[in-house]
């Protein structure tokens, strides 16, 4: 914990984990839950079970969330969670906490609720993460699996939440300083390489090339609605700031007119040899008006700027396939 | 139920081996339950979780209330799995394994059970599933058989994408790989493409030069291999091609300035 308290000074000194083991069984394990449970809800989630390694973090293990269904009001999560991490203890599992996983779809992923569960995780346990899924990805052809972090500065607004244009200001945050990203590698045990070699023997189903299918427009479509919907929202955002800092200059002048008028009438009362009227509290007449929380502009641009990513590396894959389509026309 | 096949998705092997490794001292195997949904004439097994156990020469102690409880937590999340049997590691069926299948025929109409080979016994890890029937005369000595079924793998499109990402990794050394990303990955399958190409070319190379007998039916595979690129008429596909680059260029660019604009935000709101 103490490394965290030098966070906004020495971001080198934070870097404990620069990279991470996955172990193979806990990507399956990602993979089956949303395949099971998550066709049509929103998003599945579940907790990374695991240990630090040198200067890695290594997930071993995993299990998943039940869903919040209505009939469930009493369902107490964190009992099942610790009824989990007993078992487990027993079958001499890692039973550490070291982060959680979730779904996603499309890449929709930034969003308060998983800031706040974030950050109470990161605050907790130095090192945790977040591992997104994205099945909609990994059906088109290649495993989409990403991790995630809050960068320091983020950690420390998100502890003194002070959300106010000012705070940010100071801390000096754009939306690329919000997430970083963890390189992920994924380990095969010994013995799981060992099935790994049966399974090739005795799986009858030939290996699928979704990568080179062409006709994903779909999913480019997709895509675009979403980062329109944001940008609509962002645009939202844009114009209450523009509107509070038009009033807050607004009320600047009027403060000022006030105070002219004010000292005016001093003076001419002075001269005719009255008292001077009292200097009234301006801040009691002039409410400040409230500044916007900036923390969901911050969130919603993360959130535009995660759809591009996507977007860019989609057309940059689907271009390479265009031009293999045309160099086999070409020979045809 | 003497044709009962038994389907089983790929991805609980992992944990068995997994809780293998992480076996108490002196413990030889691990046990443990498996859950899945039972079909007509199949079982297919979905999910599985190990149950501490003690095996001695004359005595076996499962500990059932835990078997129970981890059931219990793993139907909250999943509600239509149920106990199907039980498995165990190692390649012989001992007459411990017998005790413990009776256990199992309490929880489950006829259990099936499973043996994966982790110790590499035979040179190989067997995946084998077995299940009871009686056998003996009647009335005297009643004994117990375990009859083998026939296992198949069954995937997830999802899932065969991970499998198939953990078979390159059992390749690579170090047994690690990362993940790649962009066009990397198009030039990866595009990689593999060509060397299943070069495969069938060597093939019809050997047949030419009168090496293999030529076999009918893959010449017929080979003849639909060649009529699957369509023939389109040169200027209509550039055109095809020429609005899908420009598609696809126009959405880079609107997503490169929809990244530049809010920068640009970013920066006049810190200025």
């Amino acid at each position: 914990m103490s490394t965290n308290q030098h966070g906004a000074s020495g971001p080198a000194q934070y870097q404990k984990s620069n990279c991470f083991l996955v172990l193979s069984q806990v990507v399956l394990k990602i993979i089956k839950h949303y395949q099971e449970e998550g066709q049509g809800s929103e998003v599945v989630q579940g907790v990374l079970l695991g240990l630090v390694v040198d200067d890695r973090l290594e997930i071993t293990n995993c299990f998943p969330f039940p869903q919040h269904t209505e009939d469930d009001a009493d369902f107490d999560e964190v009992q099942y969670q610790m009824e989990m991490m007993r078992s487990l203890r027993h079958v001499n599992i890692d039973h550490l906490h070291v982060g959680w996983y979730q779904s996603t779809l499309y890449g929709s992923f930034v969003s308060r609720a998983l800031l706040d569960s974030q950050f109470s995780y990161q605050h907790a346990i130095e090192e945790s993460v977040v591992l997104i899924y994205d099945p909609i990805k990994t059906s088109q052809g290649s495993l989409s699996l990403k991790a995630y972090r809050l960068t320091p500065k983020l950690m420390e607004i998100c502890k003194e939440k002070d959300f106010t244009p000012e705070g940010l200001k100071k801390a000096n945050i754009g939306f690329e300083h919000m997430f970083e990203e963890v390189p992920i590698v994924i380990k095969n045990s010994h013995l799981i390489n060992v099935l790994m070699w049966e399974l090739e023997d005795k799986s009858t189903v030939s290996d699928k090339h979704e990568l080179l299918n062409l006709s994903s427009s779909n999913h480019l479509e997709k895509s675009l609605q979403l980062l329109m919907d944001r940008v609509d929202d962002m645009s939202q955002e844009i114009v209450k700031y523009n509107t509070y800092s038009r009033n807050l200059s607004k009320q600047q002048q009027q403060k000022h007119q006030y105070l002219q008028r004010r000292q005016q009438e001093n003076a001419q009362r002075q001269t005719r040899g009255e008292a001077s009227l009292p200097e009234e509290d301006i801040t009691k007449m002039f409410k400040p008006p409230q500044p916007p929380p900036r923390m969901d502009t911050l969130l919603i641009a993360g959130q535009i700027n995660n759809y591009c990513q996507n977007v860019k590396e989609f057309t940059s894959q689907n271009l390479g396939k265009l031009f293999m389509a045309e160099a086999l026309q070409g020979h045809n | 139920f003497s044709s009962l096949f038994h389907h089983c998705l790929s991805l609980y092997h992992p944990s068995i081996s997994d809780s293998y490794e992480r076996r108490n001292e002196g413990a030889s195997r691990v046990i443990g339950t498996i859950l899945g949904t039972i079909d007509k004439h199949s079982i297919e097994v979905t999910n599985c979780f190990s149950v501490p156990h003690n095996e001695s020469e004359d005595e076996v102690a499962v500990d059932m209330e835990f078997a129970k409880n981890m059931y219990e937590l793993h139907k909250r999340v999943s509600p239509t799995e149920v106990i199907v049997g039980w498995y165990a590691t190692g390649f012989d069926i001992t007459e411990h394994s017998v005790l413990i299948h009776e256990y199992y025929s309490r929880e489950a109409t006829n259990p099936i059970h499973l043996t994966v080979d982790t110790a590499l016994q035979s040179g190989k890890m067997n995946i084998r599933a077995y299940v009871s029937a009686q056998m003996g005369v009647p009335g005297k000595t009643v004994g117990v058989m375990f009859t083998p079924l026939s296992v198949k793998y069954v995937y997830y499109d999802t899932e065969r994408i991970g499998v198939d990402l953990l078979q390159r990794i059992r390749l690579a050394t170090n047994r690690t790989k990362g993940l790649t990303s962009d066009l990397s990955q198009v030039g990866g399958a595009a990689a593999r493409v060509q060397d299943m190409l070069a495969t069938v070319l060597a093939y019809i190379e050997d047949v030419l030069s009168g090496k293999v007998t030529a076999d009918n039916s893959v010449g017929r595979f080979l003849m639909d291999l060649v009529n699957k690129v369509p023939t389109i008429s040169a200027e209509d596909f550039e055109n095809m091609l020429n609005s899908n680059i420009n598609d696809l260029l126009m959405v880079t660019y609107l997503s490169n300035l929809t990244q530049a604009q809010i920068a640009l935000n970013e920066k006049l709101l810190l200025l």
